[in-house]
């Protein structure tokens, strides 16, 4: 491979990464508080209201349905009023945050819906109140959870960071697409794929230790 | 409340005896709660007073959950009076409940420990939601797991300890916030034998110092006789019957509470049980004893019966709450039906009770 090809491969990781870690912080400051939401508002949750249930979740749906390509395209206006262009980088992190973090929620709220009843039928039984709850029972009981589905987050924005390419966010997967595929570079092609292996792998160890450092579910010498 | 005024001497008289004529820590009357078509609670009306331990047993499903769930407002009865010292508690809302409910501490069958925190994070939560600061609140901490002794488990997250540490984990934290009334909700249910007597002792001695009342629910017979000084059976969301353990146990009037009884007290062999009619050459009968009746007495008119070709069959002498209770079944020819019939006339005369189950 060429020194210019390294460089390129050098700045495509760096792209890649910042759209895969901005998107994701994202998606966790907003997923989460609406996987709460999903959770609390639902039947015998600690804010039961089965409307806002109901539209929340409806909602939630209709954003992760739509193929990321064609969100890519169609949140163009979005992006261009909140970055200031729809194009590069930057601009790739609008429709990548707005797709993941309805597919954080989701995983967040599987984890979150898991809490034990009884622990927080313990804590309403010592007087604490919902936030307590929130605070208290369902956020810590949860963590592990919602810290495995992040790294499961931060992946699969590691994959869709490749479509945008398309808007010329460049990364990754844009290089393999446009070198490696269209222009039969093999060479690059393979180093792209290692080094998205290596990503992969590395977000998903730490990912793990971190909940293997959380979880106190069950005894450890 | 003015326990120590000089004129009221009614009152600093059933100070000595806290279990009786204490101030009334609970009162329902008449609750009713039904789940759509299911009746969980068809009108339950009782009293717990101050430093008492009431045990309500029931089948799974007789409504003892909903009943213990309604003393802190986790539930909310249809109708019917809640009152917990002295305030009504059944048309709060969820907002004036929570600092009700500090008074109230609850232990549960699955200890309810929160995975996430270690035990002496568990046990200041309490004090953590009163709003004490954190070492005061670990402070108090400390000093009730010294209390359920566990002061070197501070540090332990809950999914190191047994069941039985757990539980006392959940104890000193039902006692954190030093509630007037403890609930326990079948607490001992999970766990072994052994365990259960130690998580019992517990209790009583904890209701001993610091005379706190206590209401269990349990569906272990064995678990009211071994602490509580009353118990209420419940059948059917009903309570169908009440009274001192040690009179409940000596003598069940309904059969519910027979049959929650069966495994503590001695039974008529399978044998004899099976054979059962109202025709045969032998007659069975079963003699109740309560109290520190004259056993002397007692053996010597039951070996005369029984030399008139009777028979000892099953029976036991147990001791509830410090007293005696004994129960025997005999067997005797049927034709000597007289010498039964002075038995009985002996005992009834004593405050014993003998009944003629039937022929074999």
């Amino acid at each position: 491979m060429s020194e210019i090809m390294i460089e390129l491969l050098i700045s495509a990781i760096w792209e890649t990464l910042l759209m895969t870690v901005a998107s994701g912080l994202i998606s966790l400051v907003a997923g989460l508080p609406l996987g709460l939401a999903l959770v609390a508002t639902a039947k015998g949750g600690v804010a039961e209201n089965l409307w806002v249930n109901r539209i929340l979740g409806a909602v939630i749906n209709a954003f992760r349905s739509v193929p990321f390509i064609i969100l890519l395209v169609a949140l163009i206006p979005v992006t261009r009023f909140i970055v200031g262009t729809a194009l590069g980088t930057w601009a790739a992190i609008v429709p990548l945050a707005i797709a993941a973090t309805p597919y954080y929620a989701r995983i967040a709220e599987v984890s979150l819906r898991e809490v034990d009843k009884g622990l927080i039928e313990a804590v309403r039984a010592m007087g604490g109140n919902r936030w307590t709850i929130i605070r208290e029972v369902l956020i810590p009981e949860a963590l592990p959870g919602i810290v495995a589905g992040f790294t499961v987050t931060l992946v699969t924005l590691i994959g869709a960071s490749a479509m945008a390419g398309a808007i010329g966010a460049g990364g990754l997967g844009d290089l393999a697409i446009r070198y490696g595929y269209q222009r039969f570079e093999t060479g690059v092609m393979i180093a792209v794929v290692i080094v998205l292996i290596i990503l992969v792998c590395g977000i998903q160890w730490i990912g793990d230790r971190l909940v293997a450092q959380l979880d106190r579910r069950q005894a450890r010498n | 409340m003015n326990s120590h005024s000089v004129v009221d001497i009614s009152h600093s008289q059933s100070l000595a005896q806290p279990s009786l004529g204490g101030e009334e820590v609970v009162r329902l009357v008449d609750v009713r709660r039904r789940f759509n078509q299911t009746v969980a609670l068809d009108g339950i009306s009782l009293t717990v007073r101050k430093g008492e331990i009431l045990g309500i047993i029931g089948r799974s499903g007789a409504g003892k959950s909903t009943l213990i769930r309604c003393l802190n407002g986790l539930e909310r009865p249809d109708s019917g009076e809640i009152v917990i010292e002295g305030k009504r508690i059944d048309q709060l809302a969820e907002r004036q409940l929570q600092p009700l409910r500090r008074r109230i501490g609850m232990i549960f069958q699955h200890f309810n420990l929160l995975s996430s925190k270690t035990v002496e994070a568990n046990v200041a939560l309490p004090l953590k939601i009163e709003g004490l600061p954190r070492s005061e609140r670990l402070a108090r901490a400390h000093e009730l797991l010294d209390l359920v002794g566990l002061s070197d488990k501070a540090k332990a997250y809950p999914a190191q300890l047994s069941g039985g540490q757990k539980q006392r984990v959940g104890i000193a934290r039902a006692l954190a916030a030093r509630p007037a009334l403890l609930l326990s909700d079948e607490a001992t249910s999970a766990l072994d034998p052994q365990t259960t007597r130690s998580i019992l002792a517990l209790l009583k001695e904890i209701n001993r110092k610091l005379g706190l009342t206590i209401v269990l629910i349990t569906h272990e017979m064995d678990v009211v006789r071994t602490i509580a000084d009353r118990v209420a059976v419940i059948d059917a969301g009903r309570i169908v019957e009440e009274g001192s353990v040690r009179s409940v146990f000596a003598a069940p009037q309904q059969e519910i509470t027979k049959s929650l009884l069966s495994g503590n007290r001695p039974h008529l062999p399978e044998h004899l049980q099976t054979r059962l009619g109202s025709s045969g050459n032998s007659l069975v009968a079963s003699i109740d004893l309560i109290g520190a009746y004259g056993q002397q007495q007692f053996f010597a008119d039951l070996a005369e019966t029984l030399a008139h070709g009777g028979s000892l069959v099953q029976g036991a002498l147990d001791h509830i709450q410090g007293e005696p209770v004994a129960r025997f079944f005999i067997t005797i020819p049927a034709d000597q039906q007289a010498i039964l019939e002075r038995l009985r006339a002996k005992l009834h005369a004593a405050g014993a009770h003998l009944e003629v189950l039937g022929h074999v």
